[in-house]
């Protein structure tokens, strides 16, 4: 861990002694909570839609696949269906408190933010950050306003009656190039998911390692911390 | 330690959540670039098509088909599974209000007179193949051998997949560049494309061209096909259809 010793030396300071410790068997590490159920589910459902609306769109554009499936009408309807309706858990996890606050996380960006980013351009170790870094930060923005690009163009499509010509057509060059782009970027979301078993965990389990809470994400303050 | 010891917390995930809202900005970025994208496209897809264009003819991987409007045929089949026929059960049958009800096999088809069209190809999602050769017979000369009952006005087509269905009115049916094709790119018309039989309408969007044809029944008016029932328009010329202004193809 390379961040500064100010930012790191208050994180340590504001953490109290955790009193069973000592008591919990060795086998144990100490675990702190990361996400909740009402976030893992609002994941697994937009995880879901997205790969629902991928593969679809796979069976309407790539021969092999569109050989193989056919069926090109429910494909189309299958395709419109899980793409509008995948904002929706997000809108709908808006009600719980713990995904408002992790929202506000992603949102801001602190200088740690900028010295992660530098580092992992020139792929440095020393790369601070909170309860997200600033990969994730940039990738949840960049999905969440692609997602609404595609949902908009996808729209001009579908109702042909919404826009004049030249607009749909826009909207299709735009559709296919971001379609192309999307996958790509998820596809490097994935990878990393696989390389990172604990953060992995953090998401299907709601809890992670502190260990590793304090390795990757040292500027991290738990919801532990608090009484 | 109490709530009060960290103001910072109500601000929602202490430090973490303050500084600039770099967040949003990249959400309203994408909003912005995606509708300048929009309004540009006309511009990038042209310099596109010129590059790619280029570049596709040099391309041994084939893999630029796989790019947005790489060109090519693609594949669109409205069942799961279509059975393959050959020269020994093919069938085309004609019937309705005809006088001679029939049948046609296959080699009974490249007996007749064919007739070979160089045009392009164009997708009412808007893939275009240019100047891809078609040889068959003339729909016209079929109906003329069956015989067309004065109160006929349209033909239905029926496809060997078991689902898909056009027509045409009888005055497009009998023009001359509308097929029953057999070839296309001057080989046997391949089971992906259609065949070994298909229908070939040149002047109107490729939905229009059913594969796998097996059927042709002359009726009193126009039945709107698999896709006309689904919103596409059943006088399908290209460029003047479907809200498209694609340049014509013949």
């Amino acid at each position: 861990m390379t961040s500064t010793p100010g930012s790191a030396g208050r994180t340590d300071a504001t953490m109290p002694p955790r009193p069973d410790a000592p008591s919990a068997p060795p086998a144990e590490r100490p675990r702190v909570p990361r996400f909740t159920r009402a976030e893992h589910r609002v994941h697994r459902a937009t995880a879901t839609l997205m790969a629902v609306c991928v593969l679809t769109a796979g069976c309407l554009y790539l021969p092999f696949l569109a050989e193989l499936v056919g069926r090109r009408a429910l494909m189309v309807t299958v395709h419109e269906w899980s793409g509008i309706l995948l904002p929706v858990p997000l809108l709908l996890g808006l009600g719980s408190r713990a995904l408002r606050t992790d929202l506000t996380r992603l949102n801001r960006y602190g200088p740690h933010d900028r010295q992660w980013l530098r580092a992992a351009l020139r792929r440095r170790g020393g790369r601070p950050a909170g309860k997200f870094n600033a990969g994730q930060k940039l990738y949840a923005a960049w999905i969440a306003g692609a997602v609404l690009v595609m949902l908009g163009t996808g729209l001009l499509m579908w109702f042909t009656s919404l826009a004049p010509l030249v607009w749909r057509t826009g909207a299709t060059f735009v559709h296919d190039w971001l379609a192309l782009a999307v996958v790509l970027v998820i596809a490097g979301h994935v990878w990393k998911a696989f390389g990172d078993p604990e953060s992995r965990r953090g998401l299907r389990t709601g809890s992670v390692d502190a260990q590793w809470a304090r390795r990757e994400h040292p500027l991290w303050e738990h919801e532990d911390n608090t009484p | 330690m109490t709530r009060d010891d960290r103001p910072d917390r109500a601000a929602g995930g202490g430090r973490d959540g303050q500084g600039t809202p770099v967040g949003r900005r990249v959400v309203l970025g994408m909003l912005a670039a995606g509708a300048a994208g929009v309004a540009t496209a006309p511009l990038l897809q042209r310099a596109y098509d010129s590059a790619l264009g280029a570049a596709a003819q040099k391309d041994p991987t084939g893999l630029s088909g796989l790019l947005p409007g790489g060109g090519g045929f693609r594949y669109y089949s409205v069942t799961g599974s279509v059975p393959e026929k050959d020269a020994h059960h093919y069938r085309l049958t004609i019937d309705g209000l005809v006088r001679h009800r029939g049948g046609y096999s296959l080699s009974d088809l490249r007996r007749m007179p064919q007739t070979r069209l160089v045009r392009d190809v164009q997708c009412v999602t808007g893939w275009r193949v240019p100047g891809t050769p078609f040889e068959g017979v003339r729909l016209s000369a079929l109906l003329d051998a069956a015989g067309v009952r004065p109160e006929a006005r349209a033909v239905r087509f029926t496809c060997f997949d078991g689902a898909y269905s056009e027509s045409l009115t009888l005055e497009q049916a009998r023009r001359d560049d509308v097929l029953v094709a057999l070839r296309m790119q001057d080989e046997p018309l391949a089971h992906a494309h259609g065949g070994p039989v298909r229908l070939y309408v040149a002047p109107m969007y490729f939905y229009k061209s059913a594969k796998w044809l097996s059927g042709i029944t002359v009726t009193e008016q126009v039945e709107p096909g698999y896709w006309e029932d689904r919103g596409y328009d059943v006088d399908a010329w290209v460029g003047r259809s479907n809200g498209r202004d694609d340049a014509p193809t013949t």
